[in-house]
């Protein structure tokens, strides 16, 4: 506390300073005096930083100075929750966001063992097993591959769970999907890295482990391996968040989260999977004629509403209704949007670009006439898969299975106006 | 330590330099590429891990039993170590305190038969889920206890091991495990765990 405190005490003084030898010397001077800035005396002037006063007119007042870190409008405050999780997870708040990427600070976690604090010159990745050569590759060599810079969704295959088994009124966007992001990684296609290792070719699976306290370790087949799969150091233009795996991290497009391995130390080829705790106990989906699914891996296509979404009000007239969807499959190729709880369906824009195995924008205008209705969306994939309804969904998989949960979903339009979750499509 | 393949990547520069429109490209193309239809290209970078560094990070063990140790653990031995190592986490019976703690002790009647999907009450536990107890041993060993994550020996690990496969009523009490005996014990679901038939398409599944 008290070093930010200097921080923000430090970076006023230096723009004081500024302020008071530039040209502008009379302004500057009275800036400092704080008579424009400060609602109270000398007293408050400490406070300002922190708190600033909102001036009746922001064009008759010189604005705030250059930074090293951009901050939100103090306007604009969303957050992740829940927060201080370290066996856990904190949902990305959709109903806050517009567009298909999302703010880096802003992607959803999930951690067995809490966030790894990892040095990166420290930080080295062993390819072992059925290779030519065992190889050692370190953070800086790593990024002297070839690079790719791509946009991928990640969903953590648990996402929805509480909204699928038990839909509440009072669920937003970010509590019905918030374990879902997308965002632009960059790295090297894992190919290049199992090439220079020399990987043999009858290797199979592949252990994929990663750095943190429970050394996460999940088994991947070699064909996604070759295919699509990044070692990613990079999102959105920057080094990785220690959130989502700094230094390094597996990407696995279109699979369920859990398997892009963060903080990623080890991989190892062999002939058959592993059976880690996080393959069978954990990420199997329990199906109604008594057996469960293992790896699972891929995300089925799915959509969600987050605006009219809880807890907004709305009133009569125009209005978007926007969302987001996204397959593991590849491309979304439509979403609809229903405004009469399924008796009609209309196509939403889908606005570009839309890439594979990420996340798209949809709106669709939608005039509200003052009556009750459910707003749904429906996504279909290049593959022909329609996003099902909860029932077909409970169906096939049972109440009780416990990941990859898409079903349709939407929202209730109450006639006083009032936004509800609607889940048992 | 210079790797295998330098001598042949040496050539292939040479190769590649009488070769039309290729001499730009980085890297070098290898004999495999011609059997894997897409080239293979070496940059040199890294370095080949020693065995220790190998031996040090492969701690994991396969659902066949290759990577255990040597050691062993009674019974007895792991029920001592689980009050004093788990217990205030997982609790005294195994019940755990759900999500962050999950259940690892129980068979209860009513969760038996696998019938998870029709009832999300039914609580899953190592006796009534895990399809291998191979990963009880490796995680164990690479993730618990959580505060103190590779502090067990594996002695410990095979003790715990042998603790919670007994009270979960898969080996009796009086069980020691080795690397030889864990490696033949079956859980009673084994059985139960399908192949994803998922592919997309117009029917879900």
């Amino acid at each position: 506390m008290d070093d930010q405190w200097k921080d923000v005490t430090t970076d006023e003084t230096i723009s004081r300073r500024t302020l008071l030898t530039g040209a502008a010397g009379a302004l500057g001077a009275a800036v400092a005096a704080g008579l424009p800035l400060m609602a109270g005396g000398q007293g408050a002037q400490a406070a300002a930083a922190a708190a600033p006063v909102m001036p009746a007119d922001p064009t008759k007042l010189q604005g705030a100075p250059t930074s090293a870190v951009g901050s939100r409008s103090t306007f604009i405050k969303p957050s992740r929750t829940p927060v201080g999780e370290t066996v856990g997870n904190s949902l990305t708040p959709l109903q806050d966001l517009t567009g298909a990427i999302t703010p880096s600070d802003l992607h959803f976690e999930r951690h067995h063992a809490g966030i790894p604090l990892i040095d990166p010159s420290r930080h080295s990745l062993l390819i072992h097993g059925l290779v030519a050569t065992p190889l050692m590759l370190s953070y800086d060599e790593l990024r002297r591959f070839p690079q790719v810079t791509r946009t991928y969704f990640i969903e953590c295959s648990g996402n929805s769970r509480a909204a699928y088994r038990d839909p509440k009124p009072d669920m937003t966007p970010q509590k019905v999907a918030g374990l879902v992001s997308n965002t632009e990684w960059t790295g090297v296609p894992l190919k290049a890295l199992l090439d220079e290792a020399g990987a043999k070719r009858e290797a199979r699976w592949m252990l994929a482990e990663g750095g943190d306290a429970c050394l996460m370790t999940r088994s991947i087949p070699m064909e996604k391996a070759w295919d699509d799969a990044l070692v990613v150091w990079a999102q959105n233009g920057e080094p990785l968040r220690p959130e989502q795996g700094f230094p390094l991290r597996l990407l696995l497009p279109g699979w369920e989260g859990n398997a892009s391995v963060k903080w990623l130390r080890r991989l190892e080829l062999g002939m058959r999977p592993w059976m880690t705790r996080w393959e069978t106990s954990k990420y199997t989906d329990p199906l109604p004629d008594g057996t469960a699914r293992q790896f699972s891996f891929d995300i089925d296509a799915k959509s969600v509403i987050t605006a009219p979404a809880f807890p907004q009000s709305i009133t009569r007239g125009w209005w978007p209704i926007t969302g987001l969807a996204w397959t593991g499959r590849g491309r979304i190729t439509s979403v609809e949007v229903s405004a009469d709880n399924g008796k009609s369906w209309e196509p939403a824009v889908i606005h570009e670009p839309n890439l594979t195995k990420a996340s798209v924008r949809f709106t669709h205008m939608w005039e509200w006439d003052g009556r009750e209705t459910v707003l749904l969306s429906r996504a279909t994939d290049e593959t022909g898969y329609v996003q099902p309804t909860r029932t077909e969904l409970v169906k096939v998989r049972g109440i009780g299975t416990d990941f990859h949960f898409n079903p349709i979903v939407g929202w209730k339009v109450q006639r006083d106006g009032r936004v509800v979750f609607h889940g048992e499509t | 330590m210079r790797r295998a393949w330098l001598l042949p990547l040496a050539l292939a520069i040479v190769g590649c330099s009488r070769d039309t429109g290729s001499s730009s490209t980085p890297g070098s193309v290898t004999p495999e590429s011609v059997t894997a239809g897409e080239p293979v290209r070496h940059y040199g970078l890294g370095r080949a891990a020693t065995a220790a560094e190998v031996t040090a990070r492969d701690i994991d063990v396969g659902p066949d039993g290759e990577g255990l140790p040597a050691g062993s653990g009674s019974v007895q031995q792991g029920e001592a170590l689980y009050k004093l190592k788990c217990a205030m986490c997982h609790g005294p019976s195994g019940a755990g305190m759900p999500p962050a703690f999950p259940a690892i002790i129980g068979r209860d009647p009513k969760a038996e038969g696998f019938a998870f999907a029709r009832d999300p009450k039914l609580t899953r536990t190592i006796g009534n889920y895990w399809p291998n107890a191979t990963t009880v041993f490796d995680y164990v060993r690479r993730a618990m206890p959580l505060l103190q994550p590779g502090s067990l020996t594996n002695d410990d690990v095979y003790a715990l091991t042998a603790y919670l496969l007994a009270a979960n009523d898969v080996v009796p009490r009086t069980t020691t495990l080795d690397a030889a005996s864990l490696s033949q014990v079956k859980m009673p679901y084994a059985g139960k765990f399908v192949t994803d038939n998922r592919r997309g398409g117009r029917e879900v599944k």
